[in-house]
C-alpha cells in the first residue's frame, strides 16, 4: 500500500523536478541547438516511458495486492502483447535515433570555408595557435617541445613560421564565423570543453581530434577541461572571447607569431630539431 | 497461449552417468577454509565481497564530504579524492558486484537450481576463491604503499595513469594492474566452472528451457565475462609493461612537465578499446545476472509465473551478444573516426529494444499477480524504477549527439551509478532476503529490513536523481572541487549538501543491513525449508542448510519448469519443479 503511494510519488516528484528545479542547460552561444532540441525529443519520450512503467507498476502493487483469498492468474506469454510492446519501443528509438544521427551527420562534416584554429591541451594549460597570412598551420611533433617552442611547431616548416601562437592568454573568436578544431595534447588525455558551446571533444596524444562549431554570441566563456588530467585537471581553465570581426582583427594584430617567439634564442630551436 | 507446454508433462531421460563420490572434507579447515564445497565458497566471496565493499562505502562518503564542504576537511586533500574515486569505482564494480554476483549468488545458487551436487570442478572452484582473495589484498595493499593507491580514476587512462601528474602512479598503479590480472585468474577458473556445470551437471529433466531465470542471467554473464576480461588481461600486463620496463605500448612521445620522456609509438586509445571492449560488457556482467535474480524474486513473492519465460531468455542472450559491440560508445569524444559514431550509436539504441522488453515483462508478472510485499518484493520493485530510470538516461548518452554535452558531465556519473550501482546493489539486497533463510534456516529481521530498504531506495534515488541536472547544467565529473564557474548557480552548492546529507544516510542504513545478518543469524525467526513457497530446486532440499552434496541419496528429478505459480486446479499455489505431474493435482 505505502509502496504503491511512493512509487507514484517517485514518477510524479521526478516530473516536478524536471519542470521545476532551477538546473538547466547554460543559455546555448554556438550553432548546436539541434543538439539541445535532440536532448529535448528524448526528456519528452523517456519522460512518457518513465511516468508510465512506474505508473502501472504502482497501479499494479496496488491493485493487485495480496489479500485474504486472493489467487493470482496464470499467464505464461502473450505472443500477441509481446510483439506489440517490442514494437512501439522500436518506433521510440527510432524516433530519438533518427533526429540523432541527422545532427551527428552535421557535427561531423566541417563546413567549406571554417577557419581553423588549433588547440593544444599540457598539465595544465591551454595552447592555440592560429594560421598567419599563409593560411596553413605548420606540421608539429611534440619532440619539437621546448620551452620556447611550446606547442612543438616544427622549426623547419616554412608554413609555420607565420603562425600565431597563443599561451597562457586569452583566445578571441569572431561571432558568426564556423570554426574547425583541431586538438592535440603535449602529455596526457584532456578535453576542451566550453558548457555553452555544447560540442567537447578530447585531445589524445598520438593523434589529431577535430570538431567544428560556430560560435553565435558575444561575450567571455571559460575553457574547462573534462578529460580527467591529473591532479590540476580543475584548474585546467582558460577563456574564449568571442567578439565582433573589427574587434577580433584588432586582438588578431597583438599576437606574435611562431616566427617572433622563437627569434630571441634561436638556440632553443636548434637543440630541439637536432633532437 | 496454451499452446505452450510450459508446464507439467515431457519424459524424464534415464541418467547418463554415476551420481558422483565426492571430495569429503576430513577437518575443520578443508570444511570451512580450503573447502570444495561451493556454497561455503559463496560465502567466502560474498563475505570478502562485502567487506571490500565496506571500504568503497566508506570511500563515497568521503567523496561526498569533499564535494558538499570543498577545502573544509584537511585530511581531504585533492590527491586523495582521486584516490578515492579510483578505489570506489574499481572496488564498486570488479571486487563488489562482479564477484558478488558470480562467485557469491552463482556459486551458491547453480549447483542447487540445477539439482547438482556441486561445481564440476571443486578444487579449480577452490582456488578460484583464494585468487581472489589474495587479489582483493593486494588492491587493499594500494592503501597501504608510498604514494598510496593510484588515483587515474577507475579507467586508468593511460598517459596519466602512469605519469607524475597522477596520484599513486610509484605504486599504486601497479598494485592496482597486479590485482585485476589476479582477480582475472581467479575469475577465469569460477567462471569456467559455472558454465560447465550449466551446460553439463544439470540433473535429469532440467532441460534449458527449464533453469531458472536466475540461472540464464549468471550462465550468459559468465560467458561474457570469460569473453571480455581477456582483453582487460593483455591491456593490463600491456600497462604494466610500459610502467615498469618502459614499453610504449599506450604511450606516444610525450612532454611531461617540460621533461621530454622515453616514450614514442604508442597509442593511448588502444588502452581505450581494450579497457571498453571489457568495459562495457561488464555493465552487463552486473545487471544480467541481476535481471534473472529480480525475475525470479518478482515471479516468487507475486504468485504468478514469470510473464514471456522464452522471451525473456532470449532477451538475455541477446542482450549478451549485442553488449559486444557497442563499446565505442564509451569513446564518442575520445578522438576516434567521429564516423563510427553512427554505427555505435545505432547498436547501443537497438539494445533498449530487449532490455525494455524485459521490464515489461517484469511489471506485467505483477499484473493479476498477487503480489506479498516481502522484503525481497519491495527491493525487486525498487530495483525497476531505478533500473528504468538510469536505462531510459543510457539512451540519452548512447545517441552520440546527445551524449557530446552530457559526456564527461555529473549527468554520467547520475546515470552510471543509477542503472549499474543502485539497480544491481538493490537486487543484491533482495536475494540476500530472499535467499539468507536457505543459507542459514533463519529468516532476516523484518523491520530492520524495511528500514534498510526505505532509507536505501529512497536516499539513493535523492542522491542520483538531482545529480543528473547538475551534469545537464554542464558540471563536469573528477573534479575535487569545482571553484568559480559563471555558468554554475549557487544553488548547486546547496544541491550538493543535500546529496552528502542523502549518501550519509544511505550508508547508516548499510550498517545496519550488516547487523541485521550477524544478528538474525542468532536470534531471527525460523525459517523451515522453504518460507516462501518457492518452486525452484534450492528450496525443495532434505535438509536446511543443504549439507555438502546438497541432496542426500537421491538427485532431485525435475518434471516441470521454473514458474508454476498459481496453476489452475492445484491445490497449492505453487508447484515445485521436482514435483511429478499426477502428484500436483493431489496435493
Amino acid at each position: 500500500m505505502v509502496i504503491a503511494l511512493i512509487l507514484l510519488l517517485v514518477a510524479i516528484g521526478s516530473v516536478a523536478f524536471h519542470f521545476w528545479s532551477p538546473w538547466w542547460f547554460t543559455p546555448i552561444a554556438s550553432n548546436w541547438n539541434y543538439i539541445d532540441a535532440t536532448i529535448i525529443i528524448t526528456f519528452v519520450i523517456t519522460g512518457l516511458v518513465f511516468t508510465a512503467v512506474v505508473g502501472f507498476t504502482a497501479y499494479c502493487v496496488f491493485r493487485f495486492r495480496h489479500r485474504e483469498g486472493r489467487r493470482a492468474a496464470y499467464e505464461p506469454e502473450s505472443r500477441k502483447l509481446e510483439t506489440w510492446l517490442a514494437v512501439l519501443t522500436a518506433i521510440g528509438v527510432a524516433a530519438m535515433l533518427a533526429p540523432g544521427l541527422f545532427v551527428w551527420s552535421q557535427f561531423v562534416t566541417v563546413p567549406k570555408g571554417a577557419s581553423t584554429l588549433e588547440v593544444v591541451g599540457q598539465q595544465w594549460q591551454w595552447g592555440f595557435r592560429l594560421p598567419g597570412k599563409g593560411g596553413r598551420l605548420g606540421t608539429s611533433d611534440n619532440r619539437y617541445v621546448t620551452p620556447d617552442n611550446p606547442l612543438g611547431v616544427n622549426p623547419n616548416d616554412p608554413n609555420g613560421k607565420d603562425n600565431i601562437i597563443i599561451v597562457g592568454n586569452d583566445l578571441h573568436l569572431p561571432a558568426g564565423k564556423p570554426v574547425k578544431v583541431l586538438l592535440r595534447s603535449i602529455d596526457v588525455v584532456h578535453d576542451f570543453y566550453v558548457p555553452e558551446f555544447r560540442a567537447k571533444m578530447d585531445l589524445m596524444p598520438g593523434l589529431e581530434s577535430y570538431f567544428w562549431f560556430t560560435p553565435t554570441r558575444t561575450g567571455t566563456f571559460e575553457i574547462f577541461c573534462a578529460g580527467f588530467c591529473g591532479i590540476g585537471h580543475p584548474q585546467m581553465r582558460g577563456k574564449i572571447v568571442v567578439e565582433d570581426e573589427s574587434a577580433y582583427q584588432e586582438w588578431l594584430k597583438k599576437q606574435p607569431t611562431f616566427a617572433q617567439m622563437s627569434s630571441p634564442s634561436d638556440k632553443g630551436v636548434q637543440a630541439a630539431s637536432a633532437r | 497461449m496454451s499452446d505452450v507446454a510450459l508446464g507439467a508433462g515431457g519424459t524424464i531421460p534415464p541418467a547418463e552417468v554415476e551420481d558422483v563420490e565426492l571430495y569429503h572434507p576430513k577437518s575443520w579447515v578443508t570444511k570451512y577454509v580450503f573447502c570444495q564445497d561451493a556454497k561455503v565458497i559463496a560465502l567466502q566471496y560474498s563475505a570478502t565481497a562485502l567487506a571490500i565493499g565496506l571500504v568503497a562505502l566508506v570511500l563515497s562518503w568521503l567523496m561526498r564530504l569533499q564535494l558538499a564542504f570543498p577545502g573544509q576537511f584537511s585530511f581531504i586533500q585533492p590527491a586523495d579524492y582521486y584516490q578515492y574515486i579510483t578505489m570506489h569505482g574499481m572496488i564498486m564494480v570488479i571486487y563488489l558486484l562482479t564477484a558478488l554476483f558470480l562467485g557469491g549468488f552463482g556459486n551458491y545458487l547453480i549447483p542447487l537450481m540445477l539439482g547438482a551436487r556441486d561445481m564440476v570442478f571443486p578444487y579449480v572452484n577452490m582456488l578460484s576463491y583464494w585468487v581472489y582473495l589474495l587479489a582483493v589484498l593486494v588492491l587493499a595493499a594500494g592503501f597501504f604503499v608510498p604514494g598510496g593507491p593510484t588515483g587515474a580514476g577507475w579507467t586508468l587512462y593511460p598517459p596519466q595513469a602512469i605519469l607524475s601528474g597522477t596520484p599513486g602512479t610509484d605504486w599504486g598503479i601497479i598494485t592496482m594492474l597486479a590485482s585485476l590480472i589476479l582477480f582475472i585468474i581467479g575469475f577465469t577458473m569460477g567462471g569456467l566452472n559455472y558454465v560447465v556445470t550449466v551446460l553439463q551437471g544439470r540433473t535429469r529433466g532440467m532441460t534449458l528451457m527449464r533453469m531458472p531465470l536466475t540461472v540464464w542471467g549468471i550462465f550468459t554473464a559468465t560467458v561474457m565475462a570469460l569473453l571480455a576480461f581477456p582483453a582487460l588481461f593483455a591491456a593490463c600486463v600491456m600497462m604494466l609493461l610500459d610502467r615498469l620496463l618502459g614499453t610504449s605500448f599506450f604511450m606516444p612521445a610525450i612532454v611531461a612537465m617540460g621533461q621530454p620522456l622515453n616514450y614514442g609509438g604508442g597509442s593511448p586509445i588502444l588502452w581505450q578499446h581494450l579497457f571498453w571492449f571489457f568495459g562495457h560488457p561488464e555493465v552487463y556482467i552486473v545487471a544480467l545476472p541481476a535481471f534473472g535474480i529480480v525475475s525470479d524474486l518478482i515471479s516468487t513473492h507475486a504468485r504468478k509465473n514469470i510473464f514471456g519465460y522464452r522471451m525473456m531468455v532470449w532477451a538475455i542472450v541477446g542482450i549478451g551478444a549485442l553488449s559486444f559491440i557497442v563499446w565505442a560508445h564509451h569513446m564518442y569524444i575520445s578522438g576516434m573516426n567521429p564516423r563510427f559514431g553512427f554505427f555505435f550509436a545505432t547498436t547501443t539504441l537497438i539494445i533498449a529494444v530487449p532490455t525494455a522488453i524485459k521490464v515489461y515483462n517484469w511489471v506485467l508478472t505483477l499484473w493479476r499477480g498477487d503480489i506479498h510485499l516481502t522484503v525481497p518484493m519491495l527491493f525487486a520493485l525498487a530495483f525497476i524504477v531505478t533500473f528504468v530510470n538510469g536505462g531510459l538516461t543510457g539512451l540519452f548518452l548512447g545517441n552520440v549527439v546527445v551524449d557530446v554535452p552530457l559526456s564527461a558531465t555529473m549527468f554520467v556519473v547520475a546515470h552510471f551509478h543509477m542503472v549499474m550501482g543502485i539497480a544491481p546493489i538493490l537486487v543484491v539486497f533482495g536475494g540476500i532476503y530472499h535467499w539468507y533463510p536457505k543459507v542459514t534456516g533463519r529468516m532476516l529481521n523484518d523491520v530492520m529490513g524495511k528500514f534498510h530498504f526505505w532509507v536505501t531506495f529512497l536516499g539513493a534515488y535523492a542522491i542520483f536523481f538531482p545529480m543528473h541536472y547538475l551534469g545537464l547544467m554542464g558540471v563536469p565529473r573528477r573534479y575535487y572541487e569545482l571553484g568559480d564557474a559563471a555558468f554554475v548557480p549557487p544553488s548547486a552548492a546547496t544541491l550538493n549538501i543535500f546529496m552528502t546529507v542523502a549518501a550519509l544516510f544511505v550508508g547508516f542504513a548499510q550498517l545496519v543491513f550488516l547487523f541485521n545478518l550477524i544478528w538474525s543469524l542468532f536470534k531471527g525467526n525460523a525459517a523451515g525449508p522453504n518460507p516462501w513457497h518457492a518452486t525452484t530446486l534450492e528450496w525443495q532440499t532434505p535438509t536446511t542448510p543443504p549439507p555438502h552434496g546438497n541432496w542426500g541419496k537421491q538427485l532431485p528429478v525435475v518434471y516441470r519448469w521454473a514458474y508454476d505459480y498459481s496453476v489452475p486446479g492445484a491445490k497449492q499455489d505453487f508447484i515445485p519443479q521436482n514435483q511429478p505431474p499426477a502428484a500436483s493435482l493431489a496435493t
